[in-house]
């Protein structure tokens, strides 16, 4: 593996036992652990530096403001924003979207004008724009996914017209593992006149992201996903978006002079970020990023390949198992869906609970993309730099244990395609 | 380990082998029930004899403790009148939700383990709150609604 298992002993809750055993986490898709860096910036800034920001001329409101803008700046590099003032701290990827819905979305769309989506978008990437299309009478419109989980890109061309104001698009399926050629979709939607949505809160965390290089307009992130506190992430967007977009919400720090009227407005990112700020878990998503830095995005995502080469290739060998998405490693992450002819997703991840392996299941608040499979629920395991080989080894058996639990006849009950 | 109290032997029983799934013709009510949390689906179909179950069956898809519950539900309810039906539920719900439970409920006190892991307490009352939701569009005349275990508990 290109990460060693010494990794795993930079983060403090890996090192928890769980009914006698020791944790297997495999739920990094849903929210990912925190390395002692993290937890230390966050306890180092409540004991040093606790002060609201923008507003003190004292010491520590210096402190406080400078770490705040610090971790824009280390947040915006990592992405490879043109400036730190393309990224706008959110609560997280669903906030980010929102805000784009509300705020580009609102002014831009009109009755009769559609907004392209995904069949493989998570609920956060579609519910804001359905919201957007019925103020604004307008129409949505969604790429079909292809048997084998990537999407069909004949028909999102076809679906291309002269009303497209908005293509909304995951960068990596949070179920199938699919990494969407972002690109060469921005390329087509740009040249029919719309904007790119990108929902990056499952690449960001696993693999070097670019926003120039992807060709992205507005690009939203989760930090709690990678590796940072909840609460956190952000959205980029081209800064000339920004100032062109009215405010998301009203009151203290987003502005600049208020008369009884009207206000104005202070420029982007701040423009966005009314309200005293989530500063604590903002630095320490500062910190999160500089412990990726360190590892390199470019090592996560070679180590994070070679255990996802390693589980598919371990699924395969259980009986009755059946993979969602890519069976191959062509622009597949490390987020890996799968159904058990003999239990339902939700029996088996109670079983592996019993095991101490932590899985999802359910819908994974994508109840299009499984209605699209024919199934209402999946279990996943999903990766990230922490995890090795002894946790896909523990998942393993533990799957033989759920056949042994259940039976080895598959049941009609189970969720089968 | 605890995921004994969940899966009781009868409970992985009436999975592996439900009684009483399929559809049932002629039948006087057909109700609707489905756990948002995940995807659970149940149909029941009932056939009346007076006041009395004469047949129940039950279809859908979904977890070990949904389908057994569904299971073992038809079982108790068969041949009880619509007032004992009633009484079950509101026993079986009384269990569920922490109080001891009644004499009637004979092997459903099998599913009284499931109340160590909250999150699969919906998995074992959908199938009683679908029935009592086909029971009362029945008595109001009403056309059948689908019963969700976020709206009814």
């Amino acid at each position: 593996m290109a990460l060693g298992p010494h990794v795993r002993d930079d983060f403090p809750l890996l090192q928890r036992h769980i009914h006698g055993r020791r944790l297997v986490y495999l739920d990094s898709a849903a929210t990912s652990q925190k390395p002692r860096a993290v937890l230390d910036a966050l306890l180092r800034y409540y004991q040093e530096s606790n002060a609201n920001v923008h507003r003190g001329i004292y010491r520590i409101a210096e402190e406080a403001t400078a770490a705040y803008e610090a971790a824009r700046a280390t947040v915006a590099a990592f992405l490879g924003a043109g400036r730190p003032e393309e990224v706008v701290f959110t609560r997280g990827t669903t906030e980010a979207l929102n805000l784009v819905a509300a705020t580009w979305g609102r002014t831009r769309v009109g009755p009769g004008d559609e907004i392209v989506l995904t069949e493989m978008e998570h609920h956060s990437n579609i519910v804001p724009w359905q919201l957007v299309a019925a103020e604004r009478g307008a129409r949505l419109r969604y790429v079909p996914v292809t048997d084998e989980g990537r999407l069909d890109l004949e028909a999102f061309d076809r679906l291309l017209g002269p009303r497209t104001r908005i293509v909304a698009v995951t960068h990596q399926s949070n179920v199938l593992g699919t990494v969407n050629p972002i690109p060469r979709i921005a390329e087509r939607a740009h040249a029919a006149g719309a904007v790119v949505v990108v929902d990056a809160a499952q690449s960001v965390p696993h693999q070097p992201v670019d926003v120039r290089a992807l060709g992205a307009d507005f690009l939203a992130f989760s930090g709690h996903k990678m590796l940072g506190p909840t609460g956190t992430g952000g959205l980029w967007a081209r800064y000339e978006l920004l100032e062109a977009m009215p405010p998301y919400h009203g009151g203290g720090e987003m502005i600049a002079l208020v008369e009884p009227d009207r206000s104005t407005y202070k420029a982007p990112p701040h423009k966005f970020e009314a309200g005293t700020p989530n500063i604590a878990d903002s630095i320490a998503l500062g910190a999160a990023v500089d412990y990726l830095r360190a590892i390199g995005l470019e090592a996560v995502a070679a180590h994070e390949r070679e255990l996802t080469a390693y589980t598919l290739e371990r699924l395969r060998e259980v009986p009755g198992v059946r993979v969602l998405g890519p069976l191959d490693l062509r622009d597949r992450g490390g987020a890996i869906s799968f159904t058990m002819d003999v239990a339902h997703p939700h029996d088996v991840a109670q079983v592996l609970d019993g095991e101490g392996i932590a899985v999802r299941a359910g819908h994974h608040c994508a109840q299009l993309l499984h209605r699209r499979f024919g199934l209402a629920a999946s279990a996943r395991a999903s990766l990230h730099l922490y995890n090795t080989t002894d946790d896909i080894d523990a998942l393993v058996a533990g799957l033989y244990l759920v056949r042994r639990v259940f039976g080895r006849a598959p049941h009609p009950a189970a969720d089968p395609r | 380990m605890a995921l004994d109290d969940l899966y009781r032997d009868v409970i992985l029983d009436h999975y592996a082998h439900p009684r009483n799934r399929g559809r049932l013709d002629p039948r006087d009510i057909t109700a609707e029930g489905a756990n948002p949390l995940c995807g659970d689906e149940l149909t029941l179909f009932v056939r009346l004899d007076g006041d009395r179950v004469a047949a129940i069956r039950f279809e859908g898809r979904g977890c070990s403790i949904s389908q057994a519950s569904a299971s073992m539900m038809t079982e108790a309810v068969a041949g009880k009148t619509l007032e004992e039906v009633r009484a079950l539920v509101d026993a079986f719900r009384a269990m569920m939700h922490g109080g001891a439970p009644a004499a009637a409920l004979g092997d459903l006190v099998a599913l009284q383990g499931v109340r160590k892991f909250p999150v699969r307490v919906k998995c074992a009352t959908l199938p009683w709150v679908t029935l009592e939701q086909g029971l009362d569009d029945a008595a109001a005349g009403r056309p059948a609604t689908t019963v969700t275990t976020d709206t009814r508990e």
